[in-house]
This record gives C-alpha cells, structure tokens and sequence, in this order.
C-alpha cells in the first residue's frame, strides 16, 4: 500500500503547487496585512483553481498521515521530497518558469539535503 | 536591498517563522494527548480543543496564506527550494525545545538544505509577467 499512497500524495502536492502559482500568478502582488489577508481569503472562495488546490492539498496531508502510519518517517519524508523535481519541471512546462543551471542545481541540493533527513 | 527584493524575503522569514511556529505548537500539543487513542477519528477532532494544537492549526493556515501571498510575488520554482529552510527550523526547535536526536546524517541534510537553498537564492525571484489583479 505504502506506492499508491506516495504516488496519491506527491501527485495532490504537486497539483494543489502548481494551480496557486498559477492563481497567485495570475491575481498579481498581495500582501500579508490585515486587509490582505482577509481579500486573499475571499479570492479563495471566488476561484475554483485555488479551491482544487486546498482540496488537493488536504489529499496529500491525509496520505502522508496514512503513509507515517505504517512506514517509517525515514521513508516518508525523503519520498515527498521527490514532488520538488516533478514541481520544478512542470513550472518550466506549465508555468513558463525561467529555470537556469543555478536554480537547477540548488533544487538538486536541497533534494539531496531532504532525502539524508530521514535518517 | 529593493523594495520589492525586501518585501519577497519579509514573506519568507514570516512564513518560515509561522510553519515552524505551528508545528512546534502541534507537535507540543499532541504529545500531550493519550497516544492509544490515535486510531479513533473522533480523537482528532477532540484535539482540535487541546490549546496547543488549536494554536498550531491557527498558526499553520497564516503559515499557507503568508505562503500563497510570496506565489503572487516569486516563482515556484523559486519558493520550493528557499522555504526548505523549513525543515533546518524544524530541527533545530525540535531539537532544542521537544528535545529530540539530530543524527550527524540529518546535520549534513541540513548543511546541504542550506547550500541548495542560498545557490537558489541569489536567482532571479520571478521570471514571468503576471497578470495583474482585477
């Protein structure tokens, strides 16, 4: 069971990333005071995009719950780490992000930095 | 430092500060809490009423708000990599406050999170033109 559950839970990450960036993207410059805060919440409830993406990150929290129940936090946390290159190549595909060598190879860092957490 | 440049890291360091905040608070709270009753369901919702983890809960949708505000203004590719920072906080206040064992494997984890994280860094926070707001 512990496949479909790291398969169910990168797969919610990675949808529920990529569709607020596409959202946040597309609603321009916010900010976190009061007032914005209360105009990014109404913004939640007026976009659907931004409503899949809470929902897909429920999915992913309740599957990371069911995985650390039966696996150890040693495998759990260095395989949801894997959603960090899948996010980063579909931001260049879907999102036309501009990713050079140097943000590349930081992502790859960090990966390698995630993966040696769970010892 | 840019205005915009300064705006973009204030958001960081809040949302990095409100993450490792409310897990700290949940971690707290639960650990309180009976651990034989962690396979009913009604025992999560029963938490929700414990302080701590009522505060980590709180703490933890400004963390995801704080997080959508810094998508408006920076890339993904961008964010996923700088708020990785996360987890070294997560260690260290683990370690500190719930008193919990960093291996010298996790130590060098942490070394690279920050290594991959400052390279990312000092690219470029946004490199498309969003729409603007209605």
């Amino acid at each position: 069971m512990k496949w479909p559950l790291v398969g169910v839970m990168v797969t919610a990450t990675v949808l529920s990333d990529l569709l607020q960036s596409f959202e946040m993207k597309r609603a321009g410059e916010q900010s976190v005071g009061a007032r914005g805060l209360i105009r990014l919440l109404k913004m939640i409830a007026q976009r659907r995009f931004l409503i899949l993406a809470i929902v897909c990150m429920a999915f992913s929290f309740f599957s990371f719950m069911a995985l650390v129940q039966t696996e150890p936090l040693s495998f759990a946390v260095p395989a949801s780490a894997a959603s960090y290159i899948l996010e980063t190549v579909l931001a260049k595909l879907v999102l036309r992000e501009r990713i050079g060598v140097q943000r590349a190879a930081g992502a790859l860092i960090v990966l390698a930095g995630v993966a040696l957490l769970g010892d | 430092m840019r205005p915009r440049l300064l705006r973009t890291y204030s958001v960081l360091l809040l949302f990095i500060g409100l993450k490792a905040a409310g897990n700290l608070s949940l971690a707290w709270g639960m650990t309180h809490l009976a651990r034989n009753a962690l396979a009913n369901p009604l025992f999560y919702l029963g938490a929700m009423l414990d302080p701590f983890v009522a505060l980590g809960i709180v703490l933890l949708i400004v963390a995801l708000l704080a997080r959508m505000v810094l998508l408006s203004v920076a890339d993904l590719s961008f964010v996923l990599p700088v708020t990785a920072v996360g987890y070294v906080l997560a260690a260290l206040l683990g370690k500190a406050v719930l008193h919990e064992v960093v291996t010298r494997q996790r130590w060098l984890g942490i070394l690279l999170i920050f290594a991959g994280a400052a390279l990312v860094s000092f690219t470029r926070q946004k490199t498309t033109d969003g729409e603007t707001s209605k």
